[in-house]
Formats: structure tokens, C-alpha cells, sequence
């Protein structure tokens, strides 16, 4: 039973680190204070549901959820190419709500608030991943291929250009690079990611509804990426794993469950608060949120 | 080399510059003075796309560059120090003259270039492997200028390259230009500190509400009209 329970949770983390690695990318080493990344979970989760709902192979599922979000990442670097800081933030919270929108009222798509019921398990090569030990393995796949994918990214010249463009985005152009494509690949990549884990998510869970993926659920994932600190891949997995794991024993002191999830917010809000001020690095960030 | 003609620019439909010419010959420094307000940065942000451009031309080796996108520019020969020393300030020294290389697909040649930006710079090589950040103020603009060079421009936008700095770094980065100029690279620098940019200057313009009102050499600073616009003396 415990370890049942373990594993849940560990595919949670996988779920959590993939997301944050993803988000990471745009915002730590590209400054792109996306507030918009629910939205591309969003959009890889029912991307992948639909596409499985109607008989499609998980491997097929799971690309498109990328490769449909990472679209949307670039349609979403369109309109918000010249904003910066506070205002990208507000803009990408903008399209996030739209999303949100969007999978809640196109009921003949998405059944709206009645969700998508009986998502199939994964199957890859004749293998059916319907247990939770074989879920976690794959889970901790794609994880770790998504880490040292992006991984490779920020070390290279292309990496480079990416936090110079954090730090002076004028200079980058004024030294010859056409820094709109180069923040729209970052987006797009960080949005591909964060689909393929929407995909995850909606395959294990088997339901997915649009309460899923609202604000609140990007709170765990923003306090992620600044608690393990801005531009750390490391920093971000460790936060990952700590901060999916803390907030449980609350459950084990006998708290009921109502109280459970909103403690967890609380948590995490004032872990971000304390780490805001007290360590504005984050536990092992290069730089500080501006 | 550069030659600008009638041209008339600014930001979200407010006319800055109303009708301004200029040219620049070949390994020449002009400076552009005047007082604040009179649309000197404007003219730089024009050459590279960086502001409104309502008309006019701007012609870079007899060609019309007024269309060319801002990151395309350093490909044609241009290279522009923004004001306030735009440095990457969390990458290293190194790292930030690397970022000058973008063009350049020869390793060999980006290593001498970058070479040659510390033989003109002997500080900057100390410091090669600290974050821009830790550097002074006067080694900042030292890096932005380096970096300007590492494309092998053949002319360099200079955006007040003293602002801000201690009288004698300032006469350092005098020299500096100096000798950028006497490498063949001709220059368009604007500045505050009228006097020592003029005594280095082979052609001053001088600025006002949008228009150049004086253009001449050294002699200027003698210059009774001048004295009193612009230098309050």
C-alpha cells in the first residue's frame, strides 16, 4: 500500500521535473516570465486524450501532444515579442486563461467540465504500461531523456545566445542575431516539453477536466523553477522531488483531505515568499528573478 | 561611407529628428554634440532600425539600409555601442566577446580578433573569465566597445562612451577611440563631454531640436555662437 503510494508520487515528481526543466528553458536561462506554460500542459494533455480517445497509438499521442504544444508556443511568441518583465507575465497569464476558456466552453470537443473519461494506458511495442511501477519507469524516461535534451541545449552556443539575450536582448541584436526567432524556439521547446508531460499526465490519471489546469496548478511549478533556483537544472530537479514530496505528511497527521490541498498552496506560497527574500537566488540559481 | 539625407524620425509617430544630414568619410571620426533632448541617441537608434524612420535616406556603401532588419546591420559593416554600456553582465568576459562573433565562422579568425580586442584592452584579459558585472564602469564600456570590434566593423556607432566615468578612464577610452580610428575604422560618436570629443574629432555636428544647426572642425569650439547654445560659456 505504501509503496503503491510511493510510486504515485514519484510519478508525480517526474511529471513536476519534466515541467519545470521545460518552463526552466524559457524562463531562468531566457528571461520569458511565461505564466502561460498550464496552458501548454493543457493543450499536450488533450491533445494526447483526444488523439488516444479515438484509437490513435500512444507513441503518435505523445509527439503530437509535443509537437501541438510547441505550435502553440510559437503562435504564443507572435503577439508577445516585444514584451519583457511584468508585461509578458501578464500577457502569457492572459493566454493561459484563454486556454483554460477554451478547453471549459468547446463542449463538442473537450465535454467541457464533464472532462474525458477511460484515457487508455500507454502502449509501446506491445507492451502495455497499465501498472503504476511500469507508468514510473516510463515516467522517469521521458524525464530524464526531456533533462539531458535541454540539458544539451543550454550548454551549447545556441544556450549562450539565449542568456545573453536574458541579459541584454538589444545587445544580442545589435551584435547580429534575430533574437524574436531565437525566443521563439525557446518557447516553442519549452512548450514541446511541457506537452509531452501533459501527455503523461493525462494517460496516467485516465480522466483529464479543465480543472487541471489552472493557475493553481502552475504555482508548484513556478516555486519549482525559482526555489531550485533560476538557470540550475540540477537546482530544479532536487526542488522538484522536495517540493512534491513536502507538503505530503500532512496527510499522515490526520488532516482530512479538504484541508490537504489547500495547505499544499499555502505551502508553497510561503516557501516561495521566504525564498524571495531570504535566498532570492533560489537553492543553487546563477541569477535573480527581476 | 555613410551618408544620411533628410531624415526625419522618432517614436510612435512623434517626429524627433525633422530633417537630418550628415555624411562620413572613410577613417574619419565625427562626433555629434548637442544638448539633451536634440535627438542625437535618435540618429544612432535610426541607423539601426532601432526607432520610427518616417523618411529620408540612410546610405551605408551606396547602399539604402533604411529597410535592413537590426540584427542584419553588423553584417553590412556596421557595429553600434548602445548608451550605458550594454554588457551581458551574467556571462563571462570572454563569453561576451564570443557573443561578438556571431558572423564569423572561422574559429581561427574569431580567436585573433578577440586577441586583438585584449591587446587594445590589457585589462579586459585579466579579467577574461570574470562576470561582466564585477568589471568598473570604465571596463564595461572597454568590454562593449571590444566586442563592437570583434565583427571587424567598418564603422563603429559610439553612444556616449564616457556617460558616466571618472575623468581620467574617460581620457583612456579618448585614446582608445583614437587608435580604433587610426586602425582604418571610421567612427560616429555621440557625446556630452563636447570638448574632448571635438578635440578628437576630424568633423563635429552639432545638434538641435531635431536638426543639425552647425557642422565644422576644431575650430568650433572657438565659435561665439556655439560657446553660447551648447557649451554655456
Amino acid at each position: 500500500m505504501i509503496s503503491a503510494y510511493l510510486i504515485h508520487l514519484l510519478i508525480l515528481v517526474g511529471i513536476y521535473a519534466i515541467l519545470a526543466v521545460a518552463l526552466q528553458l524559457a524562463m531562468g536561462f531566457t528571461g520569458l516570465l511565461n505564466l502561460g506554460h498550464i496552458a501548454f500542459y493543457c493543450v499536450g494533455a488533450y491533445i494526447s486524450a483526444l488523439l488516444a480517445l479515438a484509437g490513435w497509438p500512444f507513441w503518435f499521442c505523445f509527439l503530437s501532444a509535443g509537437i501541438g504544444a510547441m505550435l502553440f508556443g510559437f503562435l504564443l511568441a507572435i503577439p508577445t515579442n516585444k514584451l519583457k518583465g511584468d508585461y509578458l507575465a501578464l500577457a502569457t497569464l492572459g493566454f493561459s486563461f484563454v486556454i483554460y476558456a477554451v478547453a471549459l466552453n468547446w463542449t463538442g470537443l473537450t465535454r467541457g467540465p464533464l472532462g474525458l473519461p477511460g484515457i487508455p494506458k500507454p502502449s509501446l511495442f506491445g507492451f502495455v504500461f497499465s501498472g503504476n511501477l511500469s507508468f514510473l519507469f516510463l515516467t522517469l524516461a521521458v524525464a530524464l531523456i526531456s533533462y539531458l535534451i535541454i540539458k544539451k541545449i543550454t550548454s551549447s552556443q545556441f544556450g549562450k545566445v539565449l542568456e545573453a539575450i536574458r541579459d541584454n536582448e538589444l545587445a544580442v541584436r545589435v551584435l547580429g542575431k534575430n533574437t524574436f526567432k531565437m525566443k521563439s524556439y525557446a518557447l516553442g521547446i519549452s512548450a514541446f516539453f511541457a506537452g509531452i508531460a501533459g501527455s503523461l499526465y493525462a494517460h496516467y490519471i485516465t480522466f483529464i477536466d479543465p480543472s487541471s489546469f489552472t493557475l493553481l496548478q502552475l504555482i508548484p511549478v513556478i516555486a519549482i523553477v525559482i526555489i531550485g533556483g533560476l538557470a540550475s537544472l540540477k537546482g530544479t530537479v532536487i526542488a522538484a522531488v522536495v517540493l512534491v514530496l513536502l507538503p505530503e505528511p500532512l496527510r499522515f497527521i490526520g488532516f482530512p483531505s479538504s484541508i490537504v490541498g489547500p495547505a499544499r498552496q499555502m505551502i508553497y506560497a510561503l516557501l516561495l515568499l521566504l525564498i524571495l527574500v531570504y535566498k532570492p537566488k533560489g537553492f543553487y540559481g546563477k541569477i535573480e528573478l527581476e | 561611407m555613410l551618408k544620411i539625407v533628410n531624415l526625419k524620425a522618432g517614436y510612435n509617430g512623434m517626429e524627433i529628428l525633422r530633417g537630418v544630414d550628415l555624411e562620413i568619410k572613410p577613417g574619419e571620426i565625427a562626433a555629434l554634440i548637442g544638448p539633451n533632448g536634440a535627438g542625437k541617441s535618435t540618429l544612432l537608434k535610426s541607423v539601426f532600425n532601432l526607432a520610427e524612420i518616417y523618411s529620408g535616406k540612410i546610405i551605408f556603401k551606396d547602399k539604402d539600409i533604411v529597410k535592413l532588419p537590426t540584427h542584419s546591420l553588423i553584417y553590412e559593416g556596421i557595429s553600434y555601442v548602445p548608451q550605458g554600456r550594454q554588457v551581458f553582465s551574467d556571462l563571462t568576459v570572454l563569453e561576451n566577446l564570443e557573443m561578438g562573433a556571431f558572423s564569423l565562422n572561422n574559429d581561427e579568425l574569431i580567436k585573433r580578433n578577440i586577441a586583438d580586442v585584449f591587446n587594445k584592452f590589457p585589462s579586459l584579459k585579466e579579467k577574461q573569465d570574470d562576470y561582466a558585472f564585477t568589471l568598473s564602469g570604465g571596463q564595461q564600456q572597454m568590454l562593449a566597445i571590444g566586442r563592437a570590434l570583434i565583427q571587424d566593423p567598418e564603422l563603429l556607432l559610439l553612444d556616449e562612451p564616457s556617460l558616466g566615468l571618472a575623468p581620467k578612464t574617460r581620457k583612456e577610452i579618448f585614446e582608445k577611440i583614437i587608435e580604433i580610428k587610426n586602425e582604418g575604422i571610421s567612427i560616429l560618436m555621440v557625446e556630452q563631454n563636447a570638448k574632448q570629443a571635438v578635440a578628437i574629432a576630424d568633423k563635429t555636428y552639432v545638434m538641435e531640436n531635431g536638426k543639425i544647426v552647425f557642422v565644422g572642425g576644431k575650430e568650433i569650439l572657438n565659435d561665439q555662437r556655439i560657446k553660447n547654445i551648447y557649451l554655456g560659456e
